[in-house]
């Protein structure tokens, strides 16, 4: 449920690294405690994010859920699938269910993230 | 009472062994551990549509007024006539406080001894003191007309559990299990006997919108009766239904929920509850105010829209129109039925009319809404 090839962070978002970009979604426990997403407030492709900041937000029945950009740079693609078909996110959290990516500033940042042992041992605390 | 919430154990139903093993998601509502969903809430809820769902209510609150003058105490401390009850009928009501803030909203059952008042589970204390401080004024102090030695009020929450089945399937399911003739127990009508041997209360009374059935049953029976029903109901699809839906449900029908849509600041008329207002009675608690505010005219009112953009209504998110913020969103969700986002929320008098323009505010970003009339789903 944590694949090994991904980097996580506190807020359980996972990151693809993908030759100086990352492809950002949320973790498997993030979407099980939402429950069934029915929103998925996307941002602009276009847009700069710093790491840290909430840049779009995941909706479920009941609750509202923003995410982070796990790393700083430009929106350079979004997951546009999602708009119509938000459960992706239950259904395919690592899969279909990714919500954007974003070219690296300083890929360098990526060293930060936690590893898949690491992310366990969050959420298992 | 603003500390219920903090720093307190929930406590739990008889039935919460019963969510746990079934794999519920559990959290706190009003002070109680209680399922939220089970399979998921948009499952749940369509389930209920379609077939049947099982709820734990046992949260809720339930309060007896008995003696001579529980009638008159009765017609006195709510807004709806219930005084010309017969044994068997139940009927929804407001409690307002003398300004018309709504104290609770509530279902008062006619029982041969007594009225039996269903109250929401996070205003049960509150309920109780308000009521017995009615109990206690005297006519001309606001009170009712009535000798507080002839009224007793006695609370039944922690000695009453109550399962709910909702749902078009729920007549044949619940059929296997009693004697009763629930044929015969039309909406808003109760019958006292056994299902699967436990005495209860049988009243053909829900939340959901759907055809349905409440139980008010003995803590002990709780568990054994919960098992015979899905048991019963399982070929027929009766599945376990958690808040989540209920609460969805509840919103495709327009029922304001406490603490929501409506609460002590609101009035039963600006919450669109007229119908429960019966101002040809002789005395009730809020008369007075109510009246002035049906004369003058209320200055906002509940109404219900739809999104005509992409997003979810959320609580507390401003409403605005021609520019200008006219009120706020109580309740909204996507609705399970319709895949549309639906909310409610008061707004400013003048903007309330179904067809009217509003925009949402969400995350800075303002979405077109539409007022419209009436229940979002028809049943």
């Amino acid at each position: 449920m944590y694949p090994e090839d991904l980097r996580y962070t506190k807020e359980h978002e996972w990151v693809r690294l993908e030759n100086g970009r990352a492809r950002v979604g949320i973790t498997y426990y993030a979407q099980d405690e939402l429950g069934d997403v029915v929103f998925v407030d996307l941002p602009r492709v276009g847009t700069n994010v710093q790491a840290g900041e909430a840049f779009a937000a995941v909706e479920s029945v009941k609750a509202v859920s923003d995410v982070y950009a796990p790393v700083s740079g430009r929106i350079v693609e979004v997951n546009e699938e999602l708009a119509d078909r938000p459960e992706l996110i239950n259904e395919d959290p690592y899969g279909r269910g990714w919500i954007a990516v974003i070219e690296m500033d300083n890929p360098a940042e990526a060293d930060e993230l936690l590893d898949a042992a690491q992310y366990k041992a969050l959420i298992e605390e | 009472m603003t500390d219920s919430a903090a720093g307190r154990t929930p406590k739990r139903t008889p039935l919460y062994d019963e969510h746990v093993a079934a794999g519920a998601r559990m959290i706190e509502f009003a002070g109680f551990a209680m399922p939220v969903e089970y399979s998921g809430i948009i499952a749940e809820h369509k389930t209920v549509r379609s077939a049947a769902g099982l709820f734990d209510l046992s949260h809720m609150g339930e309060f007896s007024v008995s003696g001579p003058g529980a009638a008159a105490f009765m017609e006195w401390a709510v807004t709806n006539k219930v005084a010309n009850m017969k044994e068997g009928q139940a009927r929804y009501a407001v409690i307002c406080k003398p300004d018309g803030g709504i104290v609770d909203d509530v279902v008062v059952y006619r029982r041969a001894d007594d009225f039996l008042i269903v109250a929401n589970a996070a205003n049960i204390e509150k309920d109780v003191a308000w009521l017995d401080y009615l109990r206690r004024s005297w006519p001309g102090e606001g009170g009712p007309p009535v000798n507080p030695e002839d009224v007793v009020i006695r609370d039944l929450s922690d000695e009453t559990a109550l399962i709910a089945i909702q749902g078009p399937r729920s007549e044949a399911v619940l059929a296997r299990l009693t004697g009763a003739d629930l044929s015969a127990v039309r909406p808003f009508r109760f019958v006292e006997d056994r299902v699967a041997g436990h005495r209860a209360l049988i009243s053909r009374t829900g939340y959901t919108g759907e055809d349905g059935f409440e139980l008010y049953i003995a803590p002990e029976a709780a568990v054994p009766l919960w098992r015979a029903l899905l048991e019963a109901g399982g070929p027929d699809g009766l599945v376990p239904v958690g808040l989540g839906a209920r609460d969805t449900l509840r919103l495709e029908m327009r029922f304001p929920l406490y603490g929501n849509d409506i609460d002590e600041t609101t009035t039963p008329l600006e919450a669109g509850l007229d119908f429960v207002v019966k101002f040809d009675k002789e005395g009730f608690v809020g008369k007075e105010a109510l009246e002035r505010q049906r004369d003058q005219g209320v200055p906002r009112r509940l109404v219900g829209f739809k999104l005509e953009g992409r997003g979810i209504p959320r609580q507390g998110y401003p409403l605005f129109a021609g520019g200008r913020e006219v009120g706020r969103v109580t309740s909204g969700s996507m609705s399970p039925s319709l895949g549309e986002p639906v909310g409610m929320g008061y707004v400013e008098a003048a903007c309330a009319e179904p067809g009217t323009l509003l925009e949402m505010e969400m995350r800075g970003r303002r979405i077109p809404a539409r007022v419209v009339e009436g229940r979002f789903v028809e049943r």
